[in-house]
C-alpha cells in the first residue's frame, strides 16, 4: 500500500514556493479561490490513489 | 385533436364487489395503475396470481413526465411482454453535451456494450409507456387471465390485520369495501396510502424548483441530451434538452428556491425563456409545463405487513439520473415471483423480508447518486461552487476532471449484494454476475439469454451436465442449456465463464443470479435454492 508522502520532497522548496505565489499574483480572492481549486484538481488526478488522497485530506485537515 | 392523456382509458364501471354485503377477498390488490402498479399486476396475472388494479383516475399520466427508460428495465419490460412497443417507439440515444456558461465543455458519448438485445437507454413519454402498459393489461384479460383495471375508485381507509388488509374504496356510486392478502400501494411520492397508515417519509429537501416545459417543434438538434452550468439564457441556473418522440422536447429549466410558482407558468414567461434559449424565431407549441421540487427520501421499510409499498410511494429520488420510474420496475420486478411464491404457500410469508432488504439497497443506491448529482448541479455552499466550476473549467482542457462532471448518474441495475437471498458464489467467475446480479444479457443461439430466462427458476449450464428438470419442494428447476461452440463472439466466456471451464447458474424468476457453481452438485443446487425463497 502507498502511502502519503509526507517528508520533504520538492526539489528547490523555495522556488516551487515562489512560483506558487507568483501564479495568484494579481488575482482577485475569487480568482484565486478558482485557480487553487483547479490546482487541487489537477493533483488530485495526478496522484490517483485513493488511499493516498483519503490520507492527504485528513493531513490537511489537520486531524492526524 | 384530443391529446393521449386527455382521452379516458379506463372510465369507471360499477364492478359485481360493490353489491356485496360484506368485502369480496382478493389475492393482491395493486392501488395506482401508473407504470409501477400496471407492471406489477401484469407480472402477477402473467403468473396466474389474480390481481385487482385500482386507480382514482381513468387515464394516462397527465404529460410526458418520466421520459428516460434504461436498459435493465426495458429487460424487465421485455419479460413482461411489453418491451417492444416501447423500444420500436422511444428515441434511442447515446450522445450528450455539457455546456459551461457560453462554452462547450465536452461531450460524451454512453459507447453502448455490443450483444445486449436493447439499447442502453430510450427516451418515451410517460404516458405511451402507461398506454402500452393498459394494452398489454386488456391482451392478458382476452387470454383469460385473472386482471382487473378499475378507474375512479378511490382508496379512503386502509386497515389491515396478521391475515388481510382491508381497503374502503369511494367510487361515484358510493363507497365498498375489499380485502387482499395483500395490498400493494404503487400510489406515487405523494402515496395517500401511506399518508393514512402514518408511516414516516424521511430524508433530504431540495431547496430547488425546476420548470418542465414540453414542447412539440420541428428543430433540428441532435438526438442528444443537452446540459448546461450556468448558461446565459438562466444565469446561475442549469438547463436540460431532450429528444422525446413525435418531435417533443423535454426542457429543463432550474429556477432556484424563490420564485413565483403562478407567475413563472404563465405561457409568456415559458415563451421568453424558451425564446432567450433558443432563439427568437423558434416556432414551438407547449405540451405540457410543470413545476417540481424534490426530495431524495424513503420510507423505514417497504414491507408493513400486508400492505407493500413500491415505485414513489416508497423511495423518491431527483430526477438527474433517471431513477425514479427505472427503479420502481425494479421492485415489481423483485415483488411479483416473491408474492406468487407466498401466495401459492411455497415460501413463507417472511420472504418477503428480503424484498426489503434488497429493494430499500437499491433505493439507497439511488438516494446516493441522485443525491450526489443533485449537490454538483445545485451547489450548497460558496466552496462547493468553487470546485464545481473548477472541475467544468479543466473539463474543457484536460479529459482528467470529465469523469466528475456530474448531470446526473444514469440508472444503472442494482446487484443485491449482502442480500439473504444470495448463496454460494464461485470465485473464478466474472464479478458482473456475482449472486445477487442481473442476468447479464447476451446473444445465443437463436435469440437472446434474457428472453430465455424469467418467471421461474432455472438452472444455467454451460458446458456442463445437469437434469432437465428438479423439483425441490414443489418447486420446479428448468434447465437453460448452453455451451461455448454456440458461443462465436465469446460472450458468455466474458460475462458467465471468466476463468472457469463451465458454469452452473441458479437463476431467480427475475433474471437475477442466486448462485454459481463451476460444476453441477446437486444437493448445492437445492440448498441454494431454498436459501433463494427464504427457507
Amino acid at each position: 500500500m502507498t502511502a502519503l508522502n509526507t517528508k520533504a520532497n520538492i526539489n528547490g522548496p523555495d522556488e516551487f514556493y515562489a512560483d506558487l505565489l507568483s501564479v495568484h499574483e494579481g488575482l482577485t480572492k475569487e480568482q484565486s479561490d478558482a485557480l487553487n481549486a483547479r490546482l487541487i484538481l489537477l493533483m488530485a488526478n495526478h496522484i490517483g490513489d485513493r488511499e493516498v488522497l483519503s490520507q492527504a485530506l485528513r493531513a490537511a485537515a489537520l486531524k492526524d | 385533436m384530443s391529446k393521449i392523456f386527455e382521452v379516458p382509458l379506463y372510465p369507471y364501471q360499477r364492478c359485481a364487489d360493490q353489491d356485496q354485503a360484506t368485502p369480496v377477498r382478493h389475492k393482491v390488490v395493486v392501488v395506482g395503475a401508473g407504470p409501477v402498479g400496471l407492471a406489477l399486476a401484469i407480472d402477477l396475472a402473467m403468473q396466474d396470481v389474480p390481481v385487482v388494479v385500482i386507480d382514482e383516475n381513468d387515464k394516462v399520466s397527465w404529460g410526458s413526465r418520466a421520459i428516460c427508460f434504461a436498459k435493465r428495465p426495458l429487460e424487465i419490460l421485455d419479460r413482461l411482454g411489453c418491451g417492444d412497443p416501447m423500444v420500436d417507439k422511444g428515441v434511442v440515444w447515446n450522445l450528450g453535451k455539457v455546456y459551461f456558461d457560453e462554452r462547450q465543455v465536452f461531450g460524451f458519448n454512453l459507447l453502448p456494450e455490443e450483444g445486449h438485445k436493447r439499447p442502453a437507454f430510450i427516451n418515451l413519454q410517460q404516458y405511451y409507456m402507461e398506454q402500452y402498459l393498459v394494452d398489454r393489461v386488456r391482451q392478458l384479460q382476452a387470454e383469460g387471465k385473472p386482471i382487473e383495471l378499475r378507474g375512479g375508485n378511490k382508496v379512503v381507509e386502509v386497515t389491515q390485520d396478521d391475515e388481510r388488509a382491508e381497503l374502503t374504496i369511494s367510487t361515484p356510486d358510493g363507497p365498498y369495501r375489499v380485502q387482499a392478502d395483500f395490498a400493494i400501494a404503487c400510489d406515487g411520492a405523494a402515496s395517500p396510502i401511506r399518508t393514512m397508515m402514518g408511516l414516516d417519509f424521511v430524508g433530504r429537501v431540495f431547496e430547488d424548483n425546476f420548470l418542465i416545459a414540453d414542447v412539440v417543434m420541428e428543430a433540428k438538434f441532435p438526438t442528444e441530451r443537452w446540459f448546461w452550468f450556468d448558461p446565459p439564457f438562466n444565469r446561475g441556473q442549469s438547463a436540460l434538452l431532450h429528444k422525446q418522440p413525435d418531435n417533443v422536447w423535454r426542457i429543463d429549466f432550474q429556477l432556484g428556491w424563490d420564485i413565483d410558482r403562478a407567475e413563472e407558468l404563465k405561457p409568456e414567461n415559458i415563451d421568453r425563456r424558451l425564446k432567450a434559449m433558443l432563439g427568437d424565431d423558434i416556432s414551438y407549441e407547449l405540451e405540457w409545463s410543470s413545476i417540481y421540487t424534490f426530495q431524495c427520501r424513503r420510507m423505514d421499510k417497504f414491507h408493513q405487513g400486508r400492505v407493500i409499498f413500491a415505485g414513489d410511494a416508497a423511495h423518491q429520488v431527483s430526477p438527474f439520473g433517471a431513477r425514479g420510474a427505472n427503479s420502481g420496475l425494479q421492485d415489481t420486478d423483485n415483488l411479483a415471483w416473491k408474492l406468487k411464491l407466498v401466495i401459492d404457500g411455497k415460501a413463507p410469508v417472511t420472504l418477503l423480508d428480503s424484498y426489503d432488504a434488497e429493494r430499500v439497497h437499491g433505493a439507497d443506491e439511488n438516494i446516493l447518486n441522485s443525491s450526489r448529482s443533485t449537490d454538483f448541479i445545485t451547489p450548497k455552499s460558496e466552496i462547493s461552487r468553487i470546485f464545481r466550476d473548477a472541475v467544468l473549467d479543466l473539463s474543457e482542457r484536460y479529459e482528467a476532471t470529465r469523469p466528475m462532471v456530474n448531470s446526473g448518474r444514469l440508472s444503472v441495475p442494482c446487484t443485491y449484494d449482502g442480500s439473504p437471498l444470495n448463496g454460494d458464489d464461485c470465485a473464478l467467475m466474472p464479478a458482473r454476475t456475482r449472486p445477487g446480479s442481473p442476468m447479464v444479457d447476451a446473444p445465443v443461439p437463436g435469440g437472446w439469454l434474457l428472453d430465455r430466462t424469467g418467471f421461474g427458476f432455472q438452472l444455467m449450464t454451460i458446458d456442463e451436465n445437469a437434469p432437465e428438470a428438479l423439483d425441490v419442494d414443489g418447486i420446479e428447476v428448468k434447465r437453460l442449456a448452453l455451451t461455448t461452440p454456440g458461443d462465436a463472439d465469446g460472450y458468455l466466456k466474458q460475462r458467465y465463464l471468466g476463468d472457469a471451464n463451465s458454469a452452473v447458474y441458479l437463476v431467480r424468476p427475475d433474471q437475477h443470479v442466486a448462485a454459481r457453481w463451476d460444476h453441477y452438485d446437486e444437493a448445492a443446487v437445492k440448498a441454494a435454492l431454498l436459501k433463494a425463497i427464504g427457507r
